[in-house]
């Protein structure tokens, strides 16, 4: 009992981590229809300027729980910078042409930004802890959790519950939906879909900042923690059904859940069991769970 | 009707490459071997995308050929070149033959992310394997040519050889496969799959059909390497090695079946030199390569000679 | 009688080269000597592996070549010729690695090369080395089957290999908990990973035949989240939990695993903890078995070579050097050895007996030539050279694989500062298989010292 207890906690914990790392891939996706490889950057990009902003503010004696504003300010950063580069100064030039031709326009920028990453930070891995141990830990039977894996499972429901409010109770979200069902009728009805288009991959960028930065803190930030998170978030968006907000949810419930129980009873398959899952459910239902259905146009 | 020119390009190329051989300095004649090697997995993947379909998991192909090969000599002490990669090609082929029949209902981005899967788990099940040596792999050795053993000196020029003539032969069997009946109606399943339907073609069928054609290339192509470079491991099946193949497929463009063996050069030569000149830096330079590409030269880089002779 | 008047004649040609060393290589223009130099400069192993053997070996090639080294290596160069290094990065996988191999010799015409930590790398680059032709160090791979398996002329290896890592951890722990009953593991999901878990579980039950295991995790290289592992392993309640992770991936689960309790009953072993041990501080529990494959490091022993080391390295970083950087030390200096013992050697063959006419210029084209490969060859097979980590014999994979001694010891937080005590140091026949034997074998077979 107390297993199967630790199971679900630990497949929770881990679930919300990817849903956090996931949403930004399919929101992006799911207006622009691309699907962005130079997302797991953007994470990293999120991870290193978190722990540098974040290590500066501790290391000046600064009261450490600004500590996670810092992280906060970083995400923001990053989304800031990145955005108006990578989207207004090179996807804009390709919007229109092949989804695949756009997924290598993106691994581009992602092999790009790896370099670039290394030259700004260097290859020593970046090892911020503070943030992750000021909040102390709770106690599940004879498990203990630190309460700062509570606080990403706080803020991965509250990414997905405001992302929803905003796409469907309000009016920038409406037109967000009208851009995503059909873009050249929303730019005659006035819509400015180049507005729509940056808004949204920001967004997306701060959203995979965020991850980032949030993750910072518990791990130490190396090269290469970039392409480990563009699989997993990959896995899965797919899974869910690519552009749903509610199946990269139940996405990242399903894999964190198999990945937890893979740990506790066979550790043997932890290492493919996510894709496993990922064949089987689109064999089962091949766009994923929540997948739009689309008219085919002859 | 144009005149066929590609023909008319593949058997010069062919005594040119094979006289070339011996005269080419190592480094180069390695490069352009293992340029080949990746231009065969990529000439594959020019008929998938004929019909409309992008893999993201060619590596799965591409690793089990290399992996078919490397067992033969490993726990077969069969090390015979032309037994290895046929060896490599027909068991790539027989698995997509099976998986076809899952993966020809699939499209786009879906057909794309299943194929990573599959090609995921593969490179899971070879890192659990310590039997195959995990992550490090194990050495290859080349021993025989049909039967007749090998001096240690000829095994470079004999693995150079059979590499050149192979895909000499591939190229101009994919080219005349394209240019018949049914190669030409992958294109039509690009642009309308319905309207094919209703003519009463099988899409699916169709598509299967050339789904198991660039896997078997694909097998050729990673058993081609496995013998070429004397040593495997699963990153070959990682999704890091499927997205370079998708990376010059692209770069090459789907204008000819002599596009995937250019684009595959000039990668080699790009990464190769870029290690040597800015090892730090080397991804950027790849990634900035492609990107101009991307923008200046939308049909890759056969475009460049599309443009001059005006032939498709 | 042959035999004397060969070490006389070496001898006098020894002194002949020491006195040439100082006037034609600053006169004449000796070609200096390339070495390649293949390293992680990018990826997860680039910071704690890849960069500072970097650092070090760019150190001490500056040393070496303004003849700054301790003896027995205060001359210059490579017998007088200046070294340079052509570095690449060894990121990329090892079908990427052959061929960059082959453009390092072909295109940079380099005359030696020392690289590799990678394991897979190793394997893949040992049969090219051979057909090229071109004497390969090894200085940080550590997967025994390089030379179990492979038997190679142009190939070396200056540091012993992985197997030693997980016996003497064994043996530590055989004295330090002898009533341990359970044992459990966390080990990245690739071949180190795994080589390490089953050398060490292996071990222990050699020495513990009642000993069972309660959960071996093997996350994914580079995971970062390791928060089910870390329950698995609290609920089975090991007495001894080893592990072989490295670099960040040991700091995030440390910095996860710590504040859990997890090594409150737990005797933690980490067969590669040495890197970034200093960077841990409060993270790691006291009394933390730390391995640093080798006598490198903490473990280095305070002779004048160790101590010219951690000054060359600490005025370039600021820190001490950590095992990689000792094991590209010991490649470099395992090189210069050899080629200066065949230059030596060479110069001895080529002095006319009896006609003095012509002695000096003979001697002179002996010198500028230098030795061919396979003298250097010749050389460094069984040979014993003086490292910063004590001394280095090739005494395994016929005279090609280096063997040492090793150390382990446990960590004490001293005002801050992860310090080691309790250091035991492990004599090289204890911890390490006879010629012939495989790895795995001599240790189910008991670990029987070899003569």
């Amino acid at each position: 009992m107390n297993q199967l207890l630790a199971v679900i906690i630990d497949g929770i914990l881990y679930s919300s981590w990817l849903f956090v790392i996931g949403v930004g891939l399919t929101l992006i996706y799911g207006v622009m229809r691309i699907l962005n490889v130079a997302h797991g950057s953007l994470y990293a990009l999120g991870a290193y300027a978190g722990s540098s902003l974040a290590g500066y503010w501790i290391s000046h004696g600064y009261p450490p729980l600004g500590s996670y504003a810092a992280l906060l300010v970083a995400a923001i950063l990053v989304g800031l910078v990145a955005s108006p580069i990578i989207e207004r100064g090179l996807l804009r030039l390709v919007y229109g042409k092949d989804e695949v031709v756009l997924v290598l326009v993106t691994y581009s920028v992602f092999l790009i930004l790896e370099d670039l990453i290394k030259l700004m930070w260097g290859v020593d891995p970046i090892f911020v802890p503070e943030p992750y141990g000021l909040l102390g830990s709770f106690s599940v039977g004879d498990l203990s959790y630190p309460i700062y894996s509570l606080a990403l499972v706080l803020v991965s429901v509250l990414a997905g519950i405001g992302l929803t409010y905003i796409l469907n109770y309000t009016r920038q979200g409406k037109i967000l939906v009208a851009v995503i069902h059909d873009r050249e009728t929303a730019a005659t009805l006035g819509v400015n879909v180049r507005l729509v288009y940056f808004l949204t991959f920001t967004a997306g960028a701060m959203l995979a900042a965020l991850g980032g930065s949030l993750t910072a803190p518990t791990i130490s930030v190396q090269p290469g923690i970039g392409v480990e998170v563009i699989v997993l978030a990959f896995a899965v968006v797919v899974i869910g059904g690519l552009g749903s907000l509610g199946g990269a949810a139940l996405g990242a419930l399903i894999v964190g859940m198999v990945r937890s129980a893979a740990v506790h009873y066979v550790p043997q398959v932890e290492l493919f069991s996510i894709y496993v899952v990922m064949a089987l459910v689109l064999i089962i239902r091949p766009k994923g769970l929540f997948a739009v259905p689309e008219a085919r146009r002859i | 009707m144009k005149r066929d020119t590609t023909l008319l390009i593949y058997l010069p190329l062919l005594v040119l490459l094979l006289a070339a051989g011996p005269l080419l300095p190592k480094w180069a004649g390695f490069l352009v071997n293992v340029s080949l090697c990746f231009g065969t997995v990529v000439l594959g993947m020019l008929i998938l995308m004929r019909t409309g379909l992008v893999s993201f998991g060619q590596g799965l192909y591409y690793c089990l050929g290399a992996y078919a090969a490397g067992t033969l000599d490993h726990f077969f002490k069969l090390s015979d070149v032309p037994l290895m990669i046929l060896c490599g090609t027909l068991l790539s082929g027989l698995v997509a033959f099976g998986l076809g029949f899952l993966l020809a209902r699939y499209r786009d981005i879906f057909f794309a992310m299943l194929s990573m899967a599959f090609s995921m788990i593969l490179n899971g099940l070879l890192v659990k394997t310590s039997e195959l040596g995990s992550t490090d792999g194990f050495n290859v050795s080349v021993h025989s040519f049909a039967g007749i053993a090998l001096a240690e000196q000829s095994v470079r020029y004999v693995t150079y050889s059979t590499t050149v003539t192979l895909t000499v032969l591939v190229g101009v069997g994919v080219h005349l496969y394209l240019r018949s009946h049914l190669g030409r109606m992958a294109e039509a399943v690009r642009d309308n799959e319905l309207r094919l339907e209703y003519m009463g073609t099988s899409v699916k069928r169709l598509i299967h059909i050339n789904y198991v054609l660039a896997a078997a290339l694909a097998g050729m192509g990673g058993a081609m390497m496995a013998v070429t470079v004397g040593h495997i491991d699963p990153e070959m099946a990682y999704w890091t090695t499927s997205g370079e193949f998708v990376f010059i497929a692209i770069l090459s463009g789907t204008g000819s079946t002599l596009a995937p063996f250019l684009g595959s050069t000039v990668f080699e030569t790009v990464r190769s030199f870029a290690y040597e000149y800015s090892p730090n830096t080397w991804q950027m330079t790849l990634g900035i390569t492609m990107l101009l590409v991307i923008l200046f030269l939308p049909g890759g880089l056969w475009s460049m000679f599309n443009r001059q002779s005006g032939t498709a | 009688m042959v035999k004397r008047s060969l070490k006389v004649t070496i001898a006098s040609a020894a002194v002949a080269l020491s006195s040439l060393a100082g006037t034609s290589a600053q006169a004449a223009d000796v070609k200096p000597i390339r070495i390649g130099f293949v390293t992680f400069l990018s990826g997860p192993a680039a910071g704690p592996f890849g960069v500072p053997a970097r650092i070090a070996a760019e150190a001490v090639v500056e040393a070496i070549n303004t003849g700054k080294a301790p003896a027995p290596y205060n001359s210059k160069g490579f017998g007088g010729a200046p070294i340079e290094l052509a570095i690449i990065d060894e990121a990329g996988g090892a079908t990427k690695q052959v061929s960059e191999f082959r453009n390092l010799i072909e295109r940079q015409k380099v005359d030696f090369v020392i690289g590799y930590i990678g394991s897979g790398d190793c394997l893949a680059i040992a049969p090219v080395a051979e057909e090229l032709r071109k004497l390969t160090v090894f200085f940080d791979c550590g997967t025994p089957r390089v030379f179990e398996e492979g038997s190679y002329k142009y190939v070396f290896r200056t540091r012993s290999h992985a197997t030693m890592d997980a016996v003497a951890a064994a043996k530590y722990l055989q004295e330090r908990t002898p009533g341990a009953k359970t044992l459990a593991g966390i080990n990245q999901n690739y071949a180190y990973g795994q080589d390490s878990w089953n050398d060490f579980s292996a071990a222990m039950k050699t020495l513990h035949p009642e000993m069972t295991t309660t959960t071996s995790q093997m996350p994914k290289f580079g995971a970062g989240q390791y928060g089910a592992e870390i329950s698995t392993l609290l609920q089975t309640n090991s007495d001894i939990i080893h592990s072989s992770l490295w670099g960040g991936d040991l700091e995030a689960f440390m910095l996860q695993a710590n504040p859990r309790g997890l090594f409150k009953k737990g005797q933690l072993v980490l067969v590669a903890g040495e890197p970034y041990l200093h960077r841990l501080g409060s993270n790691i529990p006291d009394g933390t078995l730390i391995g640093a494959r080798g006598p490198n490091g903490a473990y280095a022993p305070d002779v004048p070579i160790n101590r010219w080391l951690k000054d060359l390295y600490k005025t370039r970083t600021g820190l001490l050097p950590n095992y990689p950087a000792y094991s590209a030390t010991m490649a470099l200096l395992g090189l210069k050895a050899a080629y200066e013992k065949a230059k030596v050697a060479k110069l001895g063959s080529t002095i006319p007996m009896g006609d003095n006419k012509g002695v000096k210029e003979e001697m002179e084209k002996a010198y500028a030539q230098g030795p061919s490969t396979e003298d250097v060859i010749a050389a460094f097979e069984h040979l014993t050279f003086d490292s910063p980590a004590g001394k280095v014999r090739m005494a395994l994979g016929k005279g090609h694989q280096a063997v040492t001694g090793t150390a382990y010891g446990v960590t004490k937080l001293v005002n801050g500062v992860v310090t080691l005590t309790d250091i035991k140091y492990y004599a090289a026949d204890q911890v390490q298989p006879p010629e012939g034997a495989s790895s795995m074998d001599w240790i189910k077979a008991g670990m029987k010292p070899q003569k």
